[in-house]
């Protein structure tokens, strides 16, 4: 935990106290990184700039927001018209909870891929399960705020998902409302809650790092570092790797902000919210789809001697889809980490993955609405079964059957038998 | 009741759902235009907004409220600079309104508008309003552009839509055959007519332009800092760009040694 030597008396008077530079120094700067992570590592650094984003905007948002169903509405219109800058607060913020998620999701898919969840990275992983269940709550509670149709209807029907439990379930709704009804006491825990939650997000993230360190990273190849020659110092190499990655995604962040901030919304959430009339159609924001396909596709379990009616089942399987994450360490059997490495559970992932947008897909289609002769509901049962199907039978069966191919020696060792001799001359100067 | 609502909720999409889909499959695709204050350096129409807002004030303002403005926002002071008009044009918009307040002694009077007040609604509450209106309520048009799908598209091609009902369908009472409403069947009667108005810059006022410049002005009115948002964007993404530029250089440069 030596601080570096090139440092000012005052520098070193605060480290011998308060070690926090030597600490910035020993996980930003010296921090050993694999020399071979690809750009797919590069979101999980993009999905702390959107919380850092998330929580600035949020922020003055909630400087200029009024958590009351008479004004809630009317207080975001304010804000995009007579706030200065107040537009621009509000679409990164709305637009912001999208690409949260699309960076997230990238992130979770990418340590699927890569066996980023497997021993010694298991408590890492399922941290970051739990950080994916309180981005969601505040997502959802964040969606409330407008008070919108969607806003509205969006939240009687969520919450009324804990109507399905049995016995207490509508004490459990009653009681999560406040009141007989989504209403004002909704609205003002929820914008209460919407505030709290990115902040405990905050904690488990430093919990999630923490773990991150004690390893280090995950690699493309999924081996372990055999020595100092498989590492790189975390800056300048990463740092400038993750701000270039960091300047593409602003890109595409920015021309959603600016030139199609309303694209992933929904139109109905500029109707003003109004109990007494339902939308057309009930959808979530498109990052909840394939939960609500799942939610919508299960039907009446049967189980030999009672039936656990389908709301239940839904509810069930909606949880469920998530809680089976944070099993994935133990249900993947294979010790081999890299798919690159397991030529059969690289096809299944990118089976999953069309699954996932299949679900998405059904999430925002009617039922029974139909596409190519098949109704969106078979779809959603096959997609849900075949969501379960992947972590609970493939995952722990391929890990028996699959025949990997061989690791490499080590990271430099791959790394360098694709660089040409004279390249590998420079390695000296460096 | 919470089982109804979730009912309600979730069987919304099993119930409605199919009459509408089967309705819907009727429903021609919308007219596409080419709107002003579209595309990344799109930006409004004045003159087309404020003969717009002439159709609005003569014509809609009868029965839609536009409860998120102001009569200043036309101004020079309103949000993203206003519609264009000058502050007197404002001043005398507002004052042909009347609305309600109270004097020195406290007691209910009615005074001329002033830019500072929102728009008069046309209707006092929501009761009074479908009284008026064989039972429909009249749509409040600050957000309509945003909160349709299609947009401006759509709100154009309702405007231009009207038609005979094909034979064979029965119609409600009071209702209009819409081509583009969903069910095809919508209360409001057709708004605009050709001369519905009369157009101060002499431009002819058929129902096409009447209804293009509505939409131009409506776009305005659900987002008044929609002009700032493209010229800040613009910038922006110039300023990425060469940002990101300079970074890859920067990550060629520093990992050319591990490489």
């Amino acid at each position: 935990m030596d601080a570096p030597r090139k440092q000012s008396k005052v520098i070193r008077w605060i480290d011998e106290r308060l070690p926090i530079f030597a600490f910035v120094d020993h996980e930003l700067n010296a921090y050993p990184t694999p020399r071979n992570l690809s750009y797919w590592w590069n979101f999980g650094s993009l999905a702390g700039f959107m919380l850092v984003t998330m929580i600035a905007t949020g922020i003055f948002l909630a400087m200029q927001y009024t958590p009351h169903v008479d004004f809630a509405f009317d207080s975001v219109e304010r804000i995009m018209r007579d706030v200065n800058w107040g537009w621009l607060m509000r679409y990164i913020h709305m637009n912001g909870a999208s690409f949260f998620f699309i960076v997230t999701y990238i992130h979770v898919f990418r340590g699927l891929y890569y066996g980023s969840y497997k021993y010694p990275r298991e408590l890492l992983w399922m941290l970051g399960v739990v950080i994916l269940l309180l981005m969601m709550a505040t997502a959802f509670m964040g969606y409330v705020l407008p008070w919108g149709q969607m806003s509205f209807w969006g939240a009687t029907v969520i919450t009324n998902l804990f109507s399905a439990i049995p016995i207490v379930g509508n004490d459990i709704v009653t009681w999560l409302w406040g009141g007989f009804a989504v209403g004002n006491p909704t609205l003002n825990r929820f914008y209460s809650l919407h505030y709290l939650l990115p902040f405990l997000i905050v904690g488990v993230v430093m919990l999630h790092l923490l773990a991150l360190h004690q390893h280090g990273s995950n690699n493309p190849l999924g081996i372990d570092r055999k020595g100092p020659q498989d590492s790189i110092p975390f800056h300048p190499y990463y740092t400038i790797k993750d701000m270039f990655g960091l300047g593409v995604f602003l890109i595409v962040y920015a021309a959603f902000v600016f030139f199609m901030p309303n694209a992933l919304g929904d139109p109905e959430n500029y109707i003003p919210a109004n109990p007494l009339q339902t939308p057309p159609e009930i959808v979530p924001e498109w990052y909840f789809l394939p939960y609500y396909a799942i939610l919508r596709s299960v039907p009446d379990i049967w189980l030999l001697v009672f039936t656990i009616p389908s709301k239940l089942a839904g509810v069930l399987c909606l949880f469920g889809s998530i809680g089976v994450l944070f099993v994935v360490p133990w249900l993947d059997t294979s010790p081999v980490r890299s798919s690159r490495f397991r030529p059969v559970y690289r096809w299944f992932f990118w089976v999953l993955v069309i699954d996932a947008f299949a679900l998405g897909a059904v999430g925002a289609h009617r039922p029974d609405a139909v596409i190519g002769g098949i109704s969106y509901l078979s779809i959603g049962r096959v997609g849900t079964l075949y969501y379960f199907f992947h972590f609970l039978v493939l995952l722990p069966l391929l890990g028996k059957i699959e025949r990997p191919r061989p690791l490499p020696a080590s990271i430099s060792a791959a790394v360098l038998k694709s660089v040409p001799p004279a390249a590998s001359g420079k390695m000296e100067h460096a | 009741m919470r089982r109804l609502a979730f009912a309600a909720a979730l069987g919304a999409s099993l119930l409605v759902g199919p009459a509408i889909a089967q309705e819907s499959q009727e429903t021609p695709p919308l007219p596409k235009l080419e709107w002003p204050f579209e595309g990344v350096f799109g930006a409004f129409d004045r003159g087309s907004a404020q003969r717009g807002f002439q159709v609005y004030n003569e014509v809609c303002a009868n029965c839609h409220a536009l409860r998120l403005l102001t009569y200043g926002d036309l101004g020079p002071s309103g949000p993203g600079g206003g519609l264009g008009f000058g502050l007197d044009e404002v001043k005398a918009v507002a004052a042909a309104k009347q609305v309600p307040d109270t004097n020195d002694q406290g007691e209910p009077i009615t005074r001329p508008a002033t830019p500072a007040d929102h728009f008069v609604p046309p209707f006092p509450n929501e009761k009074a309003a479908r009284a008026a209106n064989n039972g429909a309520l009249p749509p409040d048009l600050s957000l309509i552009v945003k909160a349709r799908a299609g947009g401006p598209d759509y709100v154009y091609a309702i405007l231009t839509g009207y038609k005979e009902p094909p034979p064979g369908m029965k119609m409600g009472e009071g209702m209009n055959y819409n081509e583009y409403f969903p069910g095809h069947q919508i209360a409001m009667p057709p708004p605009l007519s050709d001369n519905s108005v009369t157009y101060a810059d002499g431009t002819s006022a058929t129902v096409d332009q009447e209804s293009y410049d509505l939409v131009n002005f409506l776009a305005w009115a659900a987002e008044p800092t929609l002009e700032e948002r493209h010229r800040t964007g613009i910038k922006t993404i110039l300023f990425l760009l060469v940002l990101t530029g300079i970074l890859y250089a920067g990550k060629r440069r520093i990992w050319a040694a591990v490489h």
